[in-house]
């Protein structure tokens, strides 16, 4: 199968005439990139596991004593971290949400033909283009309570959008929706042009209503795509650090990695840090595991 | 060939053999960006005219100083041969290794008596009453206030104080006093408030702003050579010293719950409070007309005493030291010794400099230079500063988490809180074996 998948190298070319076979060829490409992997992921993942079972702390030059699973044990007792997961759970339910909603809104208004369409989209792109640490410092000024525009527009007064810490969480959610609904509206642009036109014709011949017409053909159609776009957009919304750590530090706005770094850099705990490290990387895979799972059975309609 | 090749290395091992040699003549003072490292750079520009021993301060914001400082001591990087580090980072980086000891150094020079005794018990000694040292006081600070004498000295304003509180307004005697002008100013519909203290909770600025109550109430956060917490950080007067800063919180400008010390300053330029806490390294921007469009009518005070006559601040500043990494030790050596000359300290000083040199600090010429150096003269020989134990960073973290939530966000009460953070970290000096 592999081989059939392979070209084989044109014996005339440069390649063969050197004496380099198309195995080779392949191993030139490839084995620098295993390599890299294995150096910077695989190796510092095995090796930040082997920590996590240990009292280890960078900034002394005391021997790492092993411990056991008296981190995780400590970490999951710790009502702090469960209220960070809380948290971290519920930002990550909000933003991604919101940018669901409205990604999938303004590609739906966008998939007809609309005069400067194309422009449209790449200025409704300009968002995410920006860097993340920008983008919150941008809004930070953009809630302030004394001179920001935010309030002005709507006639807040001196609503505290930061300072209000069962606010704050949502302040940040929205700053995320505001950037990265743009992500999921061209994933579904994508999905939404794909939909075939017959089908709506159809439709339309049958006398179906717009409700129907949208519950039983395009959101059917376009849901792998768009579950393409949830998964990366939950992947990302709950390893948040830039936006959450730039734009408040209550603590009903400090996710996970907020708590983690603080952990592994603040206060240099090196063996707790990589455990909770691991909680959070087993929670992601699990969580992507259910998404892929439903995205399989979507396909398979 | 054989000639190229030949050639080549030569040319290579010339290369090098002449970077090394420029290499020792160079010297990198690390420390975080903020005016006092402009300063130091003029200063050290002096010391490479006079011996051609390059000097480079290098800096980084405040916020990553801590982490950036603390990767390369773990790598035993020796990017840096010398560092303005922290006060708490001492007991953290000398343990670890990172610091090379200078208990010779401080001997021989009688560093105890030429530097101000609190700054070398707080920047430099470690373990407490140990007699080991590990860095140079180099910049002193410490918290103090500035205020709005123009307001302050506003007819209206004092007629209308004195009518109500039945005594004079003028510099807050105690911090009875400060909370009275505080409310006093505090007119949201003008858009005008009382003051602004410390609040962010990302390092240790909330922390730093409580510890100017709590110390001046008569507290302690607990007892540093045996550990003690149990009863000390949680006592009578912490609570009463943690109510007083809350109460201070509500007479700050709206969205108030993340700031320090740009946010301090700019309510002092930017007309939204009457009084403002920050470190003294930051009044320079207020007496300057550029940075401070109120600064003739600005004016400056020391932390007041609490109920008892008590009157301490919270300390700030850095030592010194030498990075045990570092290449050019001997280098660093020579440089602290010419750091210490009572010539060096003074041009320190006029520079703009906090020196931690008694024997400058106590002269009139340095008392009378600017508004506040009067203050800050009377503030450094009454300090207090956090832990400086290796892990310092946990308990900041605990105090943190148990203070911001009941000062900012009205969540239980200050003896809940305390209670809380007294557990807290008894189970942190237990994890560390701290306990005797």
């Amino acid at each position: 199968m592999a081989t059939a998948v392979m070209t084989t190298l044109d014996p005339k070319s440069r390649a063969a005439s050197r004496g380099l076979s198309d195995i080779s060829i392949r191993n030139l490409f490839i084995i620098p990139t295993i390599v890299f992997l294995i150096v910077f992921n695989i190796f510092p993942l095995l090796y930040s596991l082997g920590y996590s079972f240990t009292d280890f702390r960078a900034s002394t030059n005391a021997p790492a004593n092993f411990v056991g699973l008296a981190n995780y044990r400590a970490l999951l007792n710790d009502p702090f971290i469960w209220s960070n997961f809380a948290i971290t759970a519920k930002y990550v339910i909000v933003s991604v949400a919101g940018q669901v909603l409205v990604g999938f809104g303004v590609a739906m208004l966008l998939n007809r033909a609309i005069p400067f369409k194309g422009l449209i989209t790449t200025l409704l792109l300009l968002p995410m283009m920006l860097s993340m640490a920008v983008v919150g410092l941008f809004w930070k000024l953009l809630y302030n309570p004394s001179w920001g525009v935010i309030n002005y527009v709507l006639g807040l007064g001196n609503f505290e959008w930061l300072s209000n810490p069962d606010m704050a969480l949502y302040a940040i959610a929205i700053t995320d929706i505001w950037m990265w609904s743009p992500f999921v509206m061209l994933l579904s642009l994508a999905g939404l042009s794909a939909v075939p036109k017959h089908l709506y014709e159809a439709a339309a011949i049958d006398r179906a209503g717009p409700f129907y017409t949208f519950f039983r053909i395009t959101l059917p159609l376009v849901a792998p795509i768009l579950m393409i776009a949830i998964i990366f957009r939950t992947m990302e919304a709950f390893k948040t650090f830039d936006l959450a750590y730039i734009l408040s530090s209550q603590p009903t706005t400090e996710v996970i990695s907020i708590r983690l770094y603080k952990m592994a850099f603040q206060e240099w705990q090196t063996g707790m840090s990589c455990a909770l490290a691991y909680i959070v990387l087993i929670m992601v895979l699990a969580i992507t595991n259910i998404y892929v799972k439903y995205l399989n059975k979507v396909k398979e309609r | 060939m054989r000639k190229t090749v030949t050639g080549i290395l030569a040319g290579i091992g010339f290369t090098l053999a002449c970077g090394t040699s420029a290499f020792a003549q160079e010297l990198t003072i690390f420390w975080a960006e903020w005016d006092p490292a402009n300063y130091l750079q003029e200063l050290v520009n002096e010391y490479e005219a006079e011996t051609g021993v390059k000097v480079t301060v290098e800096t980084t914001p405040w916020s990553d100083f801590q982490t950036k400082a603390f990767t390369e001591f773990n790598a035993k990087g020796s990017a840096y041969d010398m560092v303005v580090g922290d006060s708490q980072w001492i007991g953290a980086a000398s343990e670890g290794g990172h610091y090379v000891d200078l208990t010779e150094f401080f001997n021989k020079h009688k560093l105890t008596e030429v530097m101000a005794p609190a700054t070398v018990k707080y920047y430099a000694e470690y373990p407490a009453n140990s007699g080991k040292y590990w860095s140079v006081p180099a910049e002193g600070d410490a918290v103090g206030w500035s205020y709005r004498k123009d307001w302050f000295e506003d007819p209206k304003e004092m007629e209308a104080f004195k009518a109500k509180y039945g005594y004079d307004l003028g510099v807050p005697k105690d911090w009875k006093q400060l909370r009275d002008i505080a409310e006093f100013f505090h007119r949201p519909d003008e858009k005008r408030y009382g003051v602004a203290i410390y609040t962010d909770n990302s390092y240790d600025a909330l922390v730093m702003g409580v510890e100017n109550a709590i110390f001046s109430f008569g507290g302690e956060l607990g007892d540093y050579a045996t550990y003690k917490v149990d009863g000390v950080v949680n006592s009578e007067q912490n609570i009463k010293a943690l109510e007083a800063y809350k109460e201070l919180y509500g007479f700050t400008p709206p969205g108030w719950a993340k700031s320090f010390f740009i946010e301090d300053n700019q309510a002092i330029t930017e007309n939204l409070a009457a009084m403002s806490m920050n470190y003294f390294a930051f009044f320079p921007a207020l007496i300057n007309e550029a940075s401070n469009p109120n600064a003739k009518g600005t004016g400056f005070f020391a932390n007041p005493p609490g109920p008892n006559g008590d009157q301490y601040a919270a300390l700030g500043g850095q030592g010194i030291s030498i990075v045990s990494y570092s290449q050019n030790q001997e280098e660093a050596f020579k440089f602290l010794e010419w750091f210490i000359k009572d010539e060096t300290q003074k041009k320190w000083a006029e520079l703009g400099g906090y020196t931690a040199h008694a024997k400058t600090l106590e002269s009139e010429e340095f008392r009378k230079a600017t508004p506040y150096n009067e203050a800050f003269y009377q503030t450094m020989f009454k300090v207090k500063d956090f832990w400086a134990t290796p892990e310092y960073a946990e308990l900041l973290i605990a105090m943190n988490q148990r203070l911001y939530p009941f000062i900012t966000g009205d969540q239980g009460t200050a003896k809940e809180a305390l209670d809380a953070l007294a557990a807290d970290w008894n189970a942190t000096f237990k994890k560390y074996g701290r306990m005797q």
